[in-house]
């Protein structure tokens, strides 16, 4: 043990030897480090073992997602008829994608036409291709945000990339699409160079600015339950919604967990003593 | 100090290790059995195929006398605008005659008797017959207009169906399925 | 398989003729309840175990996965997604198998440290050893082309960078590597071979895993006295006595398992790799899955040309070469004392290097800039020194402490010291 130990302290001063390197090195402003600030840790109904999404939060999210970030953004791995998982009937559903037109076809005649989209089809594109998105937005395509809340993690670092296990902090992207689009509007810091047609957003993750205009503004989308109209409301709404998108399923894993985990707790104990009663028997 | 000795005997304690044995292997067996559920749960139909359960048909181009046939369910529907003699040929037919006398439609009882009424899409569009374009011997799709009776022939074992896609003559079991389906509207048809 | 006689009985009729025509049943008990393993085996000993149950267990789900998995660079994104989205149970299935890889290494890693330990690659058992080397360069390989196939970012540059190891070899390095690819960059013929190469690779892994079993049961477990078994109440029947260890081991296992599936499914993964491959564009740091990273970071260590050899191909070698002499373990070590418990240099030397490694993972995950190289190339220093140095030279001059006479006087001065002693040995022989 006492050699455990040893090692330990071996391991943890080469640690915090190359920590503080790290640290010396940053201060000389070497290569810079994006984001220039780490995402803001939120609170969300579906982080933690027991998480369930907010039916309500979802459905303005969603709202959102479509008069404000569909414009731009595509949603291709969303089909109509998971909207149901955000509480609409059936019928609802139905509506919903009665107001989108989508493609289909060929015909008889062999032209493809559009004709409104049923609960089966999926969320039609804002461009027709990448190329399209990219030449309609200064070059920059917007990207899909099917996935975003799983595809963006600013590093946690050490140590507390080890706390996370035990938090079970799942919620990085999360938390970066809410510090992003909550993080515009800061005067950027001295002598960084902020290029024309760019925001400066100290939260994104690839640099000091990026291409998309600050797309939220208080008032924009009208809500009918009563919460509040505003950024911060809109921004975590949203990003609630893309939680959701990226993982519809994240209630289900959840609560299967728990049966599990309570399931091999027991069947850990009874076979522990099972295994004392054999090893007994044996002096 | 070998394996087999030295076993303190307990007259409780046999009974509380018998249980605590059963015990575990129950939970054991339980476990591995709802660990083996995931694996058959993922072969049934995923979600985005059960999406597809139900389709709509526009109908108005079909003419009396022409067919439509549509994917559902990754099989053939046949859609016919049935002719007068079709209708009346199928009408003929004595109902002792038919080899199933079942309507084999299930928007209909499941003993009703295989009417052409009971075939067709119900009184006032008595022309309409929509039917799954499977034959009932082994899942091959018939041809239509062909055959002894006017109706289909499957060319894989030689069934002959009717006009009102029943069977009459060959392997086939049972009359060509009609599957749920309605009229939503005058022109428009909704399968499934 | 276990070379002493069998004692096995046939019960009933059936068993009988079973038994002269195919003695499958007998080879079982002989192999999995008769057999004899060493009583003083710790919970280290039950990884072997453990590793089996996540062999079946990614076989099994990869299989399934395979049912509903596409291929072609223009479909296996979106049909990952729909394993995790529209398949039912998908999700499940998925993270199983994603985190089960990473258990897998978890379990191979302790596994092989324990070898490490104990000296268990010591003659009669070198063979044994280099079966296990085998099964781990294969698992490496699995595990690799396994990552390529849900083609996101990290799976496509992943590939890109590891057979771009392939190019620094000189002369044929880029025909190699247009070998490996089927073209000049990864793409739809890489993912095919790799996915054919993926369901491929598990089952040799299951034909070796036999052998290694098989090498094991005729020269019997090593144990933590390092000491051989001399004497009938030095072992226990391997059921029930280890299999219910196995068992309980492999609960406690599993729990911590189901804990990263179900609660922290993407803690062992890369973001990057739920954004679809594009050959264009470079994610800014390519990191490879956590297993390899030790590995990562002794090829990025070597910076420098050394004669010939220039940093490109030097990094490529020493990479190599740290599986490579994994192999050559069992001749490396000149001790005549078998397990690290009675060497006390040895056992604060092998502590290091489990530190050592650990602490290379973590150089792996940075980037290679400032000081990190520096302390990468300490490491990597260390990380051979210890066995082509250390190992040959520590059993030449350390003395070890006073080895028992057998296995059950190690166990009865074991008990004596914790808890009163039961009952004297029975006999010597």
């Amino acid at each position: 043990m006492k050699m455990v130990l040893r090692a330990l302290t071996a391991f943890g001063l080469g640690l915090s030897l190359a920590g503080s390197a790290a640290a010396q090195e940053h201060e000389e402003g070497g290569t810079p480090h994006y984001p220039l600030k780490k995402p803001v840790e939120q609170n969300w109904t579906f982080d933690g073992p027991l998480g369930t999404f907010d039916r309500g939060q979802l459905q303005r999210g969603f709202k959102v997602y479509r008069e404000v970030c569909s414009s731009c953004h595509s949603l291709d791995l969303i089909a109509f008829r998971n909207l149901q998982d955000l509480g609409y009937s059936e019928e609802q559903v139905r509506a919903i994608a009665a107001e989108y037109e989508v493609q289909d076809g060929p015909n008889e005649a062999g032209d493809m036409f559009t004709r409104p989209a049923t609960p089966s089809d999926y969320f039609p594109a804002p461009f027709a291709n990448p190329e399209q998105a990219a030449a309609s937005n200064n070059g920059a395509a917007p990207p899909d945000l099917s996935l975003m809340a799983k595809a963006r993690a600013v590093e946690r670092g050490f140590p507390t990339f080890v706390f996370d296990v035990f938090t079970q902090y799942a919620e990085g992207g999360v938390d970066y699409v809410y510090s992003l689009l909550t993080g515009y509007g800061e005067e950027p810091p001295h002598g960084v160079e902020i290029p024309e047609g760019t925001y400066y957003n100290p939260y994104f993750i690839s640099g000091p600015a990026l291409a998309m205009a600050p797309p939220l503004s208080d008032g924009q989308v009208t809500y009918d339950d009563g919460a509040p109209q505003t950024v911060d409301q809109y921004a975590r709404d949203v990003s609630a919604f893309l939680a959701w998108a990226a993982e519809p399923h994240m209630e289900a894993r959840k609560q299967t967990g728990f049966t599990v985990m309570i399931f091999l707790v027991l069947f850990g104990g009874l076979v522990y003593l099972t295994k004392r009663k054999i090893w007994a028997e044996l002096h | 100090m070998s394996a087999t000795d030295s076993t303190e005997h307990h007259p409780t304690g046999h009974t509380r290790r018998d249980f605590l044995y059963v015990a575990t292997g129950v939970a054991g067996a339980v476990g591995a059995a709802a660990a083996v559920w995931p694996f058959i749960d993922q072969m049934r139909p995923d979600a985005s195929t059960r999406a597809l359960a139900s389709i709509q048909v526009d109908v108005s181009a079909v003419e009396p006398g022409m067919s439509l046939t549509v994917k559902w369910r990754g099989r053939p529907v046949f859609i016919r605008n049935r002719t007068e003699q079709e209708i009346a040929a199928a009408n003929e037919v004595p109902l002792d005659q038919l080899k199933d006398p079942i309507a084999r439609n299930e928007n209909l009882p499941a003993d009703e008797p295989a009417t052409d009424l009971a075939r067709s899409a119900g009184e006032g569009r008595e022309n309409w017959l929509v039917m799954l374009g499977v034959c009932t011997h082994l899942g091959c799709v018939p041809l239509g207009q062909a055959g002894d009776f006017g109706g289909w022939f499957c060319p894989c074992h030689g069934s002959h169906y009717d006009t009102a896609g029943r069977i009459r003559r060959g392997p086939a079991p049972e009359n060509m399925l009609i599957p749920t389906y309605a009229f939503v509207s005058d022109t428009v048809i909704e399968i499934g | 398989m276990s070379g002493g006689h069998s004692t096995y009985t046939p019960k009933s009729g059936l068993g009988r003729w079973m038994d002269a025509r195919l003695p499958l049943p007998r080879l079982l008990y002989d192999s999995f309840v008769a057999y004899p393993v060493p009583r003083n085996l710790n919970y280290a000993y039950t990884f072997g175990g453990i590793l089996t149950l996540m062999l079946a267990l990614q076989i099994v789900t990869g299989v399934v996965l395979a049912m509903h998995y596409a291929p072609n660079t223009e479909l296996a994104f979106v049909s990952v997604e729909k394993i995790m989205r529209d398949v039912n149970s998908g999700w499940l299935l998925r993270y199983l198998h994603a985190n089960g890889a990473s258990f897998f290494f978890v379990a191979v890693y302790v596994h092989i440290f324990r070898g490490l330990y104990y000296g268990s690659y010591k003659a009669p058992r070198e063979l044994l050893w280099i079966l296990g080397c085998i099964i781990y360069l294969l698992m490496m390989a699995t595990a690799f082309m396994g990552y390529v196939l849900p083609w996101g970012q990290m799976s496509f540059w992943g590939a890109t960078v590891i057979t771009g190891f392939f190019t620094a070899i000189p002369l044929v390095g880029d025909w190699i590597q247009q070998l490996l690819l089927g073209g000049f960059a990864v793409d739809n013929p890489t993912l095919n071979r790799f996915f054919s190469l993926h369901y491929l690779l598990p089952f040799m892994i299951a034909g070796v895993v036999v052998l290694h079993i098989w090498a094991l049961h005729v020269t019997g477990q090593t144990n933590p006295t390092g000491i051989e078994v001399k004497q009938k109440t030095d072992t226990v029947a391997f059921t029930p006595y280890a299999t219910i260890k196995d068992g309980f081991a492999m609960i406690l296992f599993l729990l911590v398992f189901a804990y990263f599936v179900f609660y922290i499914p993407g803690f062992l993964g890369h973001a990057d790799n739920s954004i679809e491959a594009n050959p264009l564009k470079t994610p800014a740091h390519i990191v490879p899955e956590w297993y390899f990273l030790p590995f990562y970071a002794i090829l990025r260590a070597i910076t420098f040309n050394i004669g010939p050899i220039d940093s490109k191909l030097g990094g490529v070698l020493a990479m190599f070469g740290s599986i490579a002499v994994l192999f050559v373990v069992p001749w490396l070590d000149t001790s005549k004392v078998r397990s690290a418990a009675y060497r006390p240099w040895y056992k604060l030397f092998f502590w290091l290097f489990v530190a050592n490694a650990i602490f290379l993972g973590w150089l792996g995950s940075r980037p290679a800039e400032g000081v990190y190289v520096a302390l990468a190339q300490a490491s990597t220093f260390y990380y051979f020194a210890f066995f082509l140095i250390l190992m040959p030279l520590l059993g030449l001059i350390e003395t070890p402490r006073r080895l028992p006479n057998s296995i059950t006087e190690a166990v009865l001065e074991k008990n004596k010291a914790g808890a009163p002693a039961l009952a004297q040995p029975a006999g010597e022989r």
